[in-house]
């Protein structure tokens, strides 16, 4: 895009500021309108498996039900507590909206078409999602209130703990990519066993992509490890004094890292841009919609969890990240290397 | 251009942030300026193409080493004027440290003046390996020519963390912790029984 600026006649300083902005805008309101299309699919969802309607009333089929719920904590008041710290009580909603959107630079669209284009892609996703437990921790000190307070803890000690799992699966795909590159990653996929396109296909990481599914649950604190909300605990956990705009920037933030997870898993394990089968008739339909069939293919199977599957209980949720998800896939990590060199991948 | 700007806004707030690190009243308003610090350490990096550096640096510190001081900070109960009781009776032991720091500092920048060590070139691209990316020459130093010292190093670590375990790690008698493998083999017919008692008549339990 910025040999277009150029072309234009401005000057490559310019082009580029001009070209980054419109890559900016060009993920980012698509992204916020998917956004709020995925919390009437994901109610949606719960209400079919509850034998239940969903919202049906605002629009076709319900279809602007989310744009009403914008619409409506947009006209309300944003309500601050007195006790608060109200410097950090606002900043914290922000953060956490912000750091939903900034993982999205590195995620390729289709080949090549991706906003930054860095060696340490994956790294700087790491960087970035080890951020989000900021905006919950500052939330819930700054609220200066119980629940609030308890559920930061609990994020807290959540959040590391599968970072660390997630940590290792990612080394297993780094090691068989070769790469950090996102962009390359997903191209080191292509007919990765026999014509299928996706590191899951592999014996030796369909494991890892099974517990980075599971991870990336607990890290976007999503049922069954939503232990950060509790309703039944914890009140609503952080937000419980949050109101209107900075309530809904949690919301929008929260779907935006789910939608996140949802990309990495495609992009990690299934292929990316890429069609599921190396078969050349696929490769017509543009890189960018089988990514996101990929990614809607995986938020009906968060949602679906967050419809079936009961909340963990805290010392679970610990076990299952360091004495399960730790020692395997520090396990996988030591197979997929022994695996490469024995077989002279890296030769 | 864009990078001289670029590098006084980094360094800038860097200086600026690590200076409120430590005038900030409230401890947890320190540990977020002390984020911020390492933030813009960590974009200082990126400017000088080690944007794998810099990535470790949020990683690690950012991530984990941050997230660890919040979590303690937040949870201590702290009483502002007892701190600053100790002001008077602590002001020469600092003032001595600083000193110190003072006179090493000035020294550096007098043996740098006199020549100093060369090590790569100021613009950080010179030092970096021919045709390779950070992380591939790294990986390329660290396990060819320092690979004992590396490994040296791993285990120190290991050493360290076997050690924090030990000393924290206590047996609580009396807990009733759960034990999945024992509840997963637990089946209906162990815990219940059916039974038609007749009227009148009791249960044998």
């Amino acid at each position: 895009m910025t040999e277009f600026f150029m072309g234009l006649g401005l000057s490559y300083e310019w082009a580029w500021g001009l070209s980054t902005i419109c890559g900016i805008l060009l993920i980012a309101f698509p992204l916020m309108l998917g956004v709020a299309m995925i919390i009437y699919a994901d109610r949606k969802i719960w209400a079919a498996m509850a034998l239940r309607k969903g919202p049906n009333v605002v629009g076709p089929l319900g279809l602007l039900q989310s744009f009403a719920d914008g619409l409506k904590v947009f006209l309300q008041e944003t309500i601050i507590p007195t006790a608060a710290n109200k410097g950090l009580f606002l900043i914290a909603p922000i953060i956490t909206f912000t750091v939903a959107l900034l993982a999205w630079a590195v995620i390729p669209f289709n080949s090549g078409a991706v906003l930054a284009d860095i060696n340490v892609g994956l790294l700087y996703v790491l960087a970035i999602s080890s951020l989000g437990v900021y905006g919950v921790v500052i939330a819930g000190w700054s609220s200066n209130s119980k629940y609030p307070f308890f559920s930061a803890m609990r994020a807290s000690a959540q959040m590391i703990s599968y970072e660390v799992s997630i940590g290792f699966i990612l080394i297993c795909v780094v090691l068989w990519a070769g790469t950090f590159n996102l962009n390359d990653i997903v191209k080191a996929q292509q007919s990765h066993v026999w014509i299928i396109n996706g590191f899951v296909a592999n014996p030796l990481l369909f494991p890892m992509w099974v517990m980075f599914l599971i991870s990336g649950m607990a890290e976007t604190a999503r049922a069954p490890f939503d232990l950060t909300e509790a309703e039944s605990e914890l009140v609503a956990g952080y937000q419980t004094e949050y109101s209107s705009m900075a309530f809904a920037l949690y919301w929008l933030g929260e779907y935006a890292n789910v939608l996140l997870m949802c990309a990495l898993n495609a992009v990690l394990f299934w292929g990316g841009y890429l069609p599921p089968l190396d078969i050349p008739v696929l490769y017509l339909v543009p890189g960018f919609v089988w990514l996101l069939l990929k990614i809607l293919f995986f938020f009906f199977i968060f949602s679906w969890v967050k419809a079936t599957v009961p909340r963990y209980r805290y010392d679970q949720l610990m076990r299952l990240g360091w004495k399960i998800f730790l020692p395997t896939s520090l396990l996988f990590v030591v197979l997929v290397s022994g695996y490469l060199m024995a077989t002279g991948h890296f030769a | 251009m864009i990078q001289v700007i670029a590098f006084y806004l980094f360094a800038t707030l860097c200086i600026f942030s690590g200076a409120v690190t430590i005038l900030a009243r409230n401890p947890v308003h320190s540990v977020l300026w002390l984020i911020l610090a390492f933030f813009n350490a960590a974009g200082l990096m990126v400017l000088v193409g080690a944007e794998f550096i810099a990535m470790l640096l949020v990683i690690v510190y950012v991530g984990a080493v941050a997230v660890l001081f919040l979590f303690v900070v937040m949870m201590l109960d702290i009483d502002f004027a007892e701190l600053r009781a100790g002001f008077i009776k602590n002001f020469p032991l600092g003032l001595a440290l600083a000193v110190v720091l003072f006179v090493e500092l000035f020294v550096g920048l007098v043996v740098h003046g006199a020549g100093g060590v060369q090590l790569g070139k100021a613009s950080g691209a010179a030092a970096q390996a021919a045709d390779m990316s950070n992380i591939q020459a790294i990986g390329a130093l660290l396990y060819s020519k320092y690979l004992f010292l590396f490994e040296a190093a791993g285990l120190v670590l290991l050493v360290a963390m076997i050690g924090a375990i030990v000393l924290t790690h206590r047996e609580r008698s009396g807990t009733r912790g759960q034990i999945i493998a024992k509840q997963n083999a637990r089946r209906p017919q162990d815990a219940t029984i059916n039974m038609q008692p007749e009227t009148g008549k009791g249960v044998q339990l």
